[in-house]
């Protein structure tokens, strides 16, 4: 394990300006990842999963509490966090080298160098082959690992990622988390790693925060302690299932909690509408 | 090294067609269409306008001084090897090209500053929506009485033609710009310098080339009127001074030179795209 790459996210609060009173997206969210560790976020759709690896990232800051990786309070976007986006973010203009080389680039890294760097990460993720390829000729996986490889390139401290693997297949899913696990556990790097996929999030994680529904809070914290190396067919054991349940059980709560107000309104809604004979005469 | 080459296969094909054969035969073909179509639309026209012109047709249309191919082309060749033509086309082509590059130098950066910073929008743009109305022909005694020569007032006339389309074309390619590649970049650790570079002059480069392609066509359109009003010289002028001179078929010659002339300026900028956006050839 290396001794970097502690995230410390403390009584983290985000709201958004808006025309009336600010939107609180984030209540208040702790969240400690240790060197090396591997921790996902998990959460029902809008609860401030998006808006707080965002703060990591840099790219907004907190409005309450605190976000440090290394001791060190985050105030801008940097190298040190590599950052993958949910939807595609690869460069068009760049080929394949050209995007991983990005960021030693800004650096100030030598052409040599960077290409000797690139082909290394390249390779790690079975993408030797492809190197002068534009973006619009890889398929949505490739272009994911694409942009792993680069957020890995200038090597960070920690890898934050947000739904990478949201809108690929199922099988290409997998075979993305086995890469995923195989340069994480290669580079010992430290993961903050946003889901919406429970069996994704255990596969994956050491550990597995779930969020309540908007304004986010953290509404339990799950130890994953199946062994590795896992194997996608050892997603059925006994340990596994009753981890899935476990967490489908919190997230549910939470996403009818999110629903709850409107679903509610609607059927109450419906049931008037029953009952005075209204749908009758508009059917 | 003249080794005979065997005969019988290209025996065989010649005396069994083979389907393969024939499909390449209808692929030739219809690679052949749009240019037998394209030629019998021009040679149909060029024929009603000779008949038209050799009958003095006069029907309501009144063709009876209208110089018929025929006799434009022989005015053509003792024309164009002219001295005096060639210089009238020379100094056209100086006066687009000064104006044109000129007005991408100052609309490109323009539009990319606008398209990044509100606080330079909300300063420059309401004065470019005051100016952009007014056609570029109607500066025209403006720009004389404003220049000290001709050659000048031209150049700037076609400036103007030419800046409001490559302006408002950089301006939309800065909208269309992803913003997540803009946090990407940021978060690989790219300065401002950097993403204007990196990010928003290749991400607003298609639209750009729009814009230089419409610029280039009002560029021409420009210089042609400015110089029928006011020239001395130029293939605008050439071609009035052939109205007030009855050379009518130095009227039409004229028209067919500037028609080149565009064709060929717009062929360049498109050659130029391609060369510029390697990474839209694989589409
Ligand atoms: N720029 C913004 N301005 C105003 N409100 C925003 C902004 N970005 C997000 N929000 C709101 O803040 C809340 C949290 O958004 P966020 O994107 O962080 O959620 P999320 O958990 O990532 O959702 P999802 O699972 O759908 O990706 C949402 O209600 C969203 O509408
Ligand atoms: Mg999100």
């Amino acid at each position: 394990m290396r001794d970097s790459g502690l995230i410390e996210i403390d009584h983290f609060g985000l709201d958004y300006a808006s025309d009336g009173a600010p939107i609180a997206a984030v209540a208040d969210v702790s969240i400690t990842v240790r060197p090396g560790e591997f921790v996902s976020i998990v959460g029902p759709s809008g609860c401030g999963k998006s808006s707080l690896l965002n703060a990591v990232a840099g790219f907004v800051p907190a409005t309450r509490g605190r976000v440090a990786v290394d001791g060190v309070a985050i105030t801008r976007p940097g190298a040190d966090r590599g950052m993958v986006f949910q939807q595609y973010s690869l460069f068009p203009w760049k080929t394949v080298r050209q995007n991983v080389e990005f960021g030693l680039k800004m650096k100030g890294v030598g052409a040599g160098t960077r290409e000797r760097m690139a082909r290394t990460l390249l390779s790690l993720a079975g993408l030797i082959g492809f190197e002068d390829q534009y973006p619009d000729r890889l398929s949505g996986g490739m272009k994911q690992r694409v942009g792993i490889v680069r957020a890995l390139a200038t090597g960070p401290k920690v890898l934050l990622l947000d739904e990478p693997f949201g809108a690929l297949d199922a099988q290409t899913r997998q075979i993305m988390q086995q890469i995923l696990t195989n340069i994480w556990q290669r580079l010992g790097i430290s993961v903050l790693f946003v889901t919406h996929d429970i069996d994704e999030a255990i596969f994956l994680s050491d550990r597995v925060y779930v969020m309540t529904a908007r304004p986010g809070r953290i509404k339990a914290e799950v130890p994953i302690t199946l062994p590795r190396p896992r194997e996608v067919d050892g997603m059925m054991t006994a340990d596994f299932l009753a981890l899935r349940a476990e967490l489908a059980g919190l997230i549910r709560e939470e996403s009818l909690r999110a629903m709850g107000g409107e679903l509610a309104g609607g059927l109450a809604g419906l049931d008037v509408m029953l009952r005075d004979g209204e749908l009758a005469d508009l059917l | 090294m003249d080794m005979p080459m065997p005969t019988e296969p290209a025996v065989l094909a010649a005396t069994t067609p083979s389907p393969e054969a024939a499909a390449r035969r209808r692929m030739r073909l219809a690679k052949l269409r749009p240019l037998a179509l394209a030629t019998l639309a021009i040679a149909a026209f060029l024929a009603a306008w000779q008949a038209a012109s050799a009958t003095h047709l006069d029907f309501f249309l009144r063709f009876d001084n209208i110089p018929a191919p025929s006799i434009v082309f022989a005015r053509a060749v003792a024309v164009v090897p002219s001295a005096d033509f060639l210089n009238d086309v020379i100094v056209s082509c100086e006066r687009v090209f000064l104006g044109f590059v000129l007005a991408a130098l100052a609309a490109v950066p323009t539009g990319l500053v606008i398209g990044r910073y509100p606080i330079a929008h909300e300063l420059v743009f309401p004065l470019c929506e005051i100016l952009r109305p007014v056609p570029a022909i109607a500066w025209v005694p403006i720009s004389i009485m404003l220049w000290p020569t001709d050659f000048q007032s031209i150049v700037f006339i076609t400036f103007l033609g030419a800046f409001f389309p490559i302006l408002l074309n950089t301006l939309l390619g800065m909208r269309r710009v992803d913003p997540v590649l803009v946090l990407a970049a940021r978060s690989l650790g790219a300065g401002e310098g950097a993403i204007f570079r990196e990010v928003y002059l290749p991400g607003a480069m298609p639209a750009i080339f729009t814009g230089l392609a419409v610029g280039m066509g009002v560029g021409w359109v420009s210089v042609i009127a400015a110089e029928m009003i006011s020239g001395q010289s130029g293939i605008g002028y050439f071609t009035w001074a052939a109205y007030s001179l009855i050379q009518y078929p130095d009227i039409v010659l004229g028209m067919v030179a500037i028609g080149l002339l565009g064709l060929v300026s717009s062929a360049a900028i498109r050659g130029l795209g391609r060369l510029a956006m390697p990474w839209l050839a694989t589409q």
